[in-house]
């Protein structure tokens, strides 16, 4: 059976071979601009939109880069999210080779039939009503988190006080999970999306944070308690499908997710409002329009590009090329949002223009879980922190940042603020 | 104008409910789309359009 599917990729390689003289660009890209993607990516997607690239272990895949198409490569059910699959887009050197098809999947790698019951199990803890329940209480969060950055040194770091922690503290009282132990997964997440981190490393911190959840729903079982784990525990069992392995994997992702994600966004977000007054006056005149600047902000910074790669299980034309079973395609979610076809003058910062199509959670069936959690979370902030601290601006340059070139999610390590 | 949810199509993204919560809700269990108010008029036919664009699954059709 190994040596069957050794000679099938040996088969499929050297088909690949054949087409290499039509790729033109290596990927995943690194940002070199905190502001623009990099250079190569609107040559693409007016010169050759569905393209042929180059991945770090030699492989290749078809970069997808205008909305309409990413769109439509996202919502289609011929492209399979199995990550762990031996075909599946490789973007960090040696990461095919520690894949392990047999385990469980993550809901991020779940194709149908197996998806949908997957995630619908879950969604009913994030619907827009159920999150706006936790409204007052993720206020009390960032308002208890400006006291502390106003009671701090100054200048004080933006994303130490007010980014991480936010988040952190609203997915951890969700879920149930102790607050005490953040700094543990903190640490662990940190590998899991460094794009350097060796495979084998990344598989240690995984299974670190996933050893933790283990324990964690293990003592919830006996006496569910009343969050989200302790529910899932409940209604799984109601229905006869509750697996501990299953919850865990869930678990772990609901964490790892909320822990980076919406830190970096307000981290990315704080710095330009400070960058871009007349955008950040517009928010404080009328706060009605926050929610319009969130949007913007998701577009303009998409801090996960190549998140949604994809492996074509059946021949399928995108964009007038041919694309066949067994190969690799990149839904580049940052081009698609610089997408002139789909947002006008789409490198301005422009908190009015309507982004709400954009694609920075994604699009399909795996559309970001916990999106509107995220939003209410951005909402709050800014309007919270530009309220209380009128006089907040940047401590250093905008060149002097730290910006997270290495990551596979953008963002700041630090934010110096003073006021 | 008429809204055709389905609700096998529906992911649960909620951003229907963002767009017009006069015209949808979710469900409590699942997430998925529940219409409010299948036959819009006025001001709201526009929401029911931006909600049919910006829906992930592509599970709301608008029959003009």
């Amino acid at each position: 059976m190994a040596l069957l599917s050794s000679l099938y990729r040996l088969s499929v390689t050297s088909w690949k071979e054949v087409m290499t003289t039509t790729e033109k660009h290596e990927f995943p890209m690194a940002r070199t601009c905190p502001f623009a993607p990099p250079t190569a990516y609107e040559e693409i997607r007016e010169e050759e939109p569905v393209s042929l690239v180059r991945l770090p272990d030699g492989g290749q895949a078809w970069v997808i880069s205008r909305h309409e198409d990413v769109r439509t490569v996202l919502n289609d059910r011929r492209f399979s999210a199995d990550r762990q699959h031996p075909d599946f887009p490789a973007l960090v050197e040696g990461e095919a080779a520690s894949r392990r098809p047999d385990e469980e999947r993550f809901l991020i790698a779940m194709d149908p039939p197996e998806h949908g019951p997957a995630r619908k199990a879950v969604l009913g803890e994030f619907t827009v009503r159920r999150l706006e329940a936790l409204r007052p209480r993720i206020q009390e969060i960032v308002d208890g988190q400006i006291d502390a950055l106003l009671a701090g040194p100054r200048p004080g770091d933006l994303v130490e006080t007010l980014s991480l922690p936010v988040p952190s503290l609203v997915i951890c009282e969700m879920l149930g999970v102790p607050y005490a132990d953040h700094e543990f997964f903190q640490k662990h997440t940190v590998k899991v999306i460094k794009q350097s981190t060796p495979p084998e490393e990344r598989w240690a911190a995984t299974a670190a944070i996933q050893g933790y959840m283990a324990d964690l729903i293990a003592a919830k079982e006996e006496n569910p308690p009343d969050d989200l784990l302790g529910r899932q525990i409940v209604k799984l069992r109601a229905n006869g499908t509750y697996r501990r392995t299953a919850l865990v994997g869930m678990g772990f992702l609901l964490l790892v997710a909320g822990h980076e994600t919406t830190a970096n966004m307000i981290s990315l977000s704080t710095m330009a409002f400070l960058r871009n007054p007349e955008q950040l006056a517009m928010i404080k005149a009328d706060p009605a329009k926050t929610l319009d600047a969130v949007e913007e902000m998701l577009r303009y910074f998409t801090i996960i590009d190549v998140a949604t790669a994809r492996l074509c299980v059946e021949d399928v034309e995108v964009g007038g090329q041919l694309i066949r079973a067994g190969e690799g395609v990149l839904a580049l979610g940052y081009s698609a949002n610089r997408d002139p076809r789909a947002f006008e003058n789409p490198d301005e910062l422009d908190i009015e223009r309507g982004a709400r199509h954009h694609v920075a959670f994604g699009f399909g069936p795996h559309q970001c879980l916990g999106q509107n959690l995220a939003r209410m979370e951005l909402q709050i902030v800014f309007d919270t922190l530009f309220r209380r601290v009128p006089g907040l601006k940047l401590a250093v340059d905008v060149d002097e940042l730290p910006f997270k070139d290495d990551a596979n999610i953008y963002g700041l390590y630090r934010l110096p603020v003073t006021w | 104008m008429k809204i055709i949810a389905d609700t096998g199509k529906c992911v649960g993204a909620g951003q229907c409910v963002l767009t017009e919560p006069a015209l949808f809700d979710q469900s409590e269990d699942d997430g998925t789309v529940v219409v409010l108010n299948r036959t819009p008029e006025g001001e709201l036919v526009e929401k029911a359009r931006e909600a049919a664009h910006v829906c992930p699954s592509q599970a709301l059709s608008l029959e003009e």
